[in-house]
């Protein structure tokens, strides 16, 4: 048995989670006040993901860049790999907020989308 | 071949080359920096003093006084901020009111006019209510003032500039050489060749000077740290308030800024480092601790920067202006420490006064003795102010919202002769970024104004020349 | 001079929301003047997500949270005026701004709604020995710069204050393709919050070093190291601990204070701790008919609560100019922080003026364990709630029901206090 202490990033209240696994099984956690600290807790323990959120270029728009995100969580270790394909990523205005500027980053199945406005000029 | 090179554009230098500038000559200012106004002249306390501190007799009491009673004058002439508030000297002990009375003296002889011992305390309060309670007696010097010491520099050299003396920035002197019939000087930035060489080096004047003659000087850096306060605090005095050195040390003055801020200063340190101008914990702890013992009640919380500057001590701690007796052509203005800022319109007019006999210069009729600073919309009135807007809406865009100042006064500070090329330049010039927040918000802002009006990339915009470049690259490029 | 019954200060999510909850309250005339060019405030630089999680039951980021109160104020067709700066406000809430379009202009207002936000502490503010290079800059500057203009402030980064602007900006820079060496804390806990230690320190293996502080910068031009010692329990550094970090950039996360300038200059007092204006029930300053909300009113660690505060405020100042001249019943009741509470928002409660509950925001003055946040009324206990944790970077609340304090006639003052059992 084995037993792991997090703190949950789903909100600002970053509960004191203790996880305790068998044979890489996740078997009980406590210290969650919420569902969605017993689900954080399991994935992070497994196979953690986060969301990613950067910038890229825009052509003939209103700014110079805007900021994306992936739009789910991604594996953990395809953090750099997400950011590394977003570097020679230019969009073209005008562009809303949820329009994918990338499709399946870095073989994640998980789009980048728009989480700015871009208008045209 | 030039007829006279200036090295350095601090306040001596710029002195020298506007008062050289009434005449017809062909005159140059080398810096090393990117801008006036980069060493000495850009961290001291903006004191003009009254005269009465130096030896009686001596050339800076001579100097200071002089220069004490051109500032009014030229500050109009030259539209930089000056503001006759006043001196006092305080005496914390009765048995020593004999030294102020002798500093009373002193001045006098040196020809300070008006100066007062008062020692009626109530009137002492009266006239400065935040004066500690334990004061014995104040020498009063009204004819004491305090200074913009950018400003004044910056219309020193703009003044300079437009009636003729060329300046070379980013140009430092690596070797000065003799020449038949004058003096060549190799930089990093080309081989100039002189007639006259005026040395107004501040901190490295003595390095200058040892090159050519046999008679070496020598010339430390003292560090002085200062404190500034939020405009918050401005009022808390209103005269410039010196210590009279005694059984606590020399004591720190404190002082209203003609922006209405309050600083604190300065330590005085000796270092080796002629670029030393870090300040250390001890230098501001000392601050801290001194400000409050002629002052009561000093807000030092409310500081909103610290700064250290390094004066130019000679060893015999006297101005050394003259021309060079086994050196003939090179003109010393060095070891221009305080009150080298109150005397510099009079070192001006001093070393014009010895090239202009020497070469027998003849007056240059175009010269204009006046010069506009950067308009401050805050002195117009709200007519006014509505009629500029009207004409150029860059002064309503404000960017620093601590100091008000607005682009129209940022891209003047550029567009100007001798005008902005890094931030530092544009906040010396305009005050942008010295306020409250210390340019968090403005800096990117006066950053786009900088690349748009230079027309040069935002890589590589400085904070002051050089290397200090502001920023490295853009997002990801390192990837 | 133009008139409107209410005039907004800043249109930020405080002053977003604000003007969404005064139009929903039946206010017509409402104005919104923002100094920069769009809506949204500081938010648009916040491109992280963690936003929303109470106002919209999901994950945003800060530019879609800023666009969602953005899209409805567009759709309440409420007047807005961008790239204004508001130059003072009077006592009688004549409200003098000028922008390129309108030149300078006045505007009275019977109701006015401060939602100026806050600003970082500066360097000065430290008294940060040593060199002045290019390099050093507060973590919102560098935030901008990255998130809005696409510049690198610098490579190889050291933050100082673990505020979460900071720690937000150590994953920023990251994974912008710089190295950020250690983020060193003075205080021998974390001034942001947990989850962003960490997702933007532990998951890159940033360490943070408590208890340290900048000793020390070198650097004439560009910042080339800056020196980190371990400082005592008084704060000061221990002689023997320092350590040197080549680095080209100095980010400092050292703390936000709300921008009252407009609020003092026009008489609006001022809580000493918060440094924000003093504020009843209704979120009203001493002065009639003006409000404060959101950070000019005191720092919040979530923008949800802003919006939230600003809501109210927005429905209260609604509220004054329909009844303009309601007349007081007298009983004001003095809320008082004490024992480890550093302050209250808000300070007074007129129970005949609230809503049927109160939130009262608080946060304490250091690191508590196993203590109980305690209300009373007067000296009768009322509520006692234990907690695992307490932190000065968490912001703590109460609510206040109106019945119970309707229950308390007589009563002069709500004490809220940290207590052990």
């Amino acid at each position: 048995m084995e037993t792991k202490e997090l703190i949950c990033i789903n909100c600002p209240m970053g509960c004191p989670l203790t996880v305790t696994l068998e044979n890489g099984v996740v078997t009980s956690v406590t210290g969650n006040t919420c569902k969605r600290g017993e689900i954080y807790a399991k994935k992070e323990v497994t196979s953690p993901t986060r969301i990613v959120t950067s910038t890229v270029k825009v052509e003939q728009g209103n700014t110079p860049m805007i900021s994306v995100k992936t739009k789910e969580d991604i594996p953990k270790g395809k953090i750099f790999e997400c950011v590394e394909a977003l570097k020679d990523v230019v969009v073209k205005a005008p562009i809303h907020i949820g329009d994918v500027v990338l499709e399946n980053v870095a073989d994640t199945g998980v789009d980048i989308v728009a989480t700015k406005e871009a208008k045209r000029i | 071949m030039y007829d006279v090179i200036i090295i350095g554009a601090g306040v001596s230098g710029s002195a020298v080359a506007r008062e050289l500038s009434r005449y017809k000559v062909n005159a140059c200012v080398l810096e090393k920096n990117e801008d006036v106004c980069c060493g000495t002249s850009k961290a001291n306390s903006g004191i003009v003093h009254a005269g009465y501190d130096a030896q009686t007799g001596s050339l800076m009491a001579k100097l200071n006084v002089e220069g004490n009673k051109m500032m009014p004058e030229l500050s109009k002439e030259l539209d930089f901020p000056f503001k006759q508030c006043g001196s006092f000297v305080v005496c914390l002990e009765e048995e020593r009111i004999k030294d102020l009375e002798e500093l009373y003296e002193r001045g006098v002889k040196n020809g300070v006019e008006h100066m007062e011992v008062i020692k009626d305390k109530a009137r002492i309060h009266e006239m400065e209510p935040n004066l500690t309670d334990d004061v014995a007696a104040v020498l009063y010097a009204p004819t004491a003032g305090i200074v913009c010491p950018f400003n004044l520099n910056i219309a020193l050299a703009e003044n300079a500039y437009t009636n003729g003396v060329e300046f070379k920035f980013d140009t430092e002197v690596l070797d000065i050489r003799r020449l038949e019939n004058g003096w060549e000087i190799v930089t990093n930035n080309g081989v100039y060749e002189t007639k006259y060489i005026v040395n107004a080096a501040g901190v490295y004047a003595d390095k200058f000077h040892n090159m050519v003659s046999e008679e070496k000087i020598h010339i430390t850096p003292r560090r002085g740290d200062y404190c500034l306060l939020d405009k918050s605090a401005g009022d808390h005095v209103s005269r410039t308030i010196f210590a009279l050195p005694g059984k606590y040390g020399k004591g720190v003055l404190v002082t209203p800024t003609v922006h209405g801020n309050m600083l604190v200063g300065p330590t005085a340190i000796d270092i080796e480092n002629k670029e030393g101008t870090a300040t250390t914990k001890e230098g501001i702890d000392e601050l801290i601790e001194k400000a409050g013992m002629n002052v009561k009640d000093l807000p030092m919380r409310q500081v909103i920067t610290s700064f250290a500057g390094l004066r130019a001590h000679e060893d015999h701690h006297e101005f050394i202006i003259k021309e060079l007796e086994d050196a003939p052509g090179f003109i010393d203005c060095a070891g221009i420490e305080s009150p080298g800022l109150t005397s510099c319109p009079a070192i001006g007019k001093m070393v014009a006064k010895m090239i202009k006999e020497k070469m027998d210069l003849q007056n240059n009729p175009d010269f204009v003795g006046t010069r506009k600073g950067i308009l401050d919309p805050a002195t117009l009135s709200k007519e006014e102010y509505k009629e500029l807007i009207k004409k150029n809406p860059a002064y309503v865009n404000i960017i620093c919202r601590w100091e008000m100042v607005t682009e129209g006064e940022i891209v003047d500070s550029i567009r100007r002769p001798l005008g902005a090329k890094s931030l530092d330049g544009v906040k010396r010039r305009t005050r942008a970024g010295m306020g409250r927040c210390q340019s968090g918000f403005c800096s990117p802002r006066t950053m786009e104004i900088l690349q748009r009006e230079l027309n040069i990339p935002m890589t590589e915009i400085t904070k002051s020349g050089g290397n200090s470049k502001l920023v490295v690259g853009t997002n990801k490029d390192a990837l | 001079m133009k008139q409107y019954d209410i005039v907004i200060i800043g249109g930020g999510p405080a002053g977003l929301a604000a003007a969404v909850s005064a139009r929903d309250n039946g206010i017509e005339r409402i104005l919104i003047l923002e100094r920069d060019k769009e809506l949204g405030g500081i938010l648009n630089q916040c491109i992280h997500n963690g936003f929303g999680l109470h106002t919209f039951k999901e994950e945003l980021t800060g530019p879609e949270y800023a666009d969602r109160f953005a899209q409805q104020v567009y759709e309440r067709n409420i007047e807005y005026k961008l790239n204004t700066m508001v130059m003072d406000i009077s006592k009688e809430k004549v409200v003098t701004a000028m922008n390129k379009e309108d030149g300078l202009f006045e505007i009275q207002a019977k109701a006015v709604i401060l939602a100026m936000g806050c600003r970082e502490r500066s360097r000065g503010a430290l008294n940060i020995p040593g060199y002045r290079p290019a390099g050093i800059y507060s973590a919102g500057t560098a935030q901008r710069l990255v998130n809005m203009e696409g510049f690198m402030p610098g490579r190889e980064v050291v933050i100082l204050g673990s505020g979460d602007i900071g720690l937000i900006m150590a994953r920023r820079m990251t994974l912008e393709g710089a190295k950020v060496k250690v983020v060193a804390e003075l205080m021998p806990y974390s001034g942001g919050l947990k989850r962003n230690i960490v997702q933007c320190l532990n998951d890159y293996d940033i360490p943070l070093k408590l208890s340290h502080t900048v000793v020390d910068i070198k650097g004439k031009e560009r910042l080339e190291s800056v020196t980190i010692a371990e400082v005592d329990g008084k704060g000061k550094p221990i002689p023997g601990t320092e350590e040197e970090y080549t680095c080209d950039t100095l980010l400092l996360s050292v703390g936000l204070i709300p921008e009252n300038e407009l609020s003092s200059s026009m008489g609006v007092q001022m809580n000493r701790i918060t440094s924000g204006p003093v504020v009843n029930e209704s979120l009203e300053t001493n002065i009639d008919g003006v409000f404060a909300c959101g950070n000019v009113l005191h720092v919040h660690d979530l923008v949800d609560f802003v919006s939230e505060e600003a809501k109210a405020a927005g429905k209260n100042a609604a509220r004054y100019v329909q009844d303009m001249g309601l007349e007081d019943d007298g009983q004001t009741i003095m809320l008082n922080p004490e024992n480890g509470v550093r302050y209250t928002v808000p300070s007074t409660v007129r129970p005949a003026h609230m809503e049927d509950t109160m939130t009262v925001r608080f946060r304490v003055g250091n690191v508590y364990k196993n203590h109980y946040i305690s209300v009373y009324y007067d000296d009768e206990r009322m509520m006692h709630r234990k907690r695992q944790i307490l932190a000065p970077g968490e912001m703590e609340q109460v609510i206040l029901k109106k019945e119970d304090l309707l229950k308390h006639p007589g009563m002069k003052t709500i004490t809220i206090k940290l207590e052990e059992e």
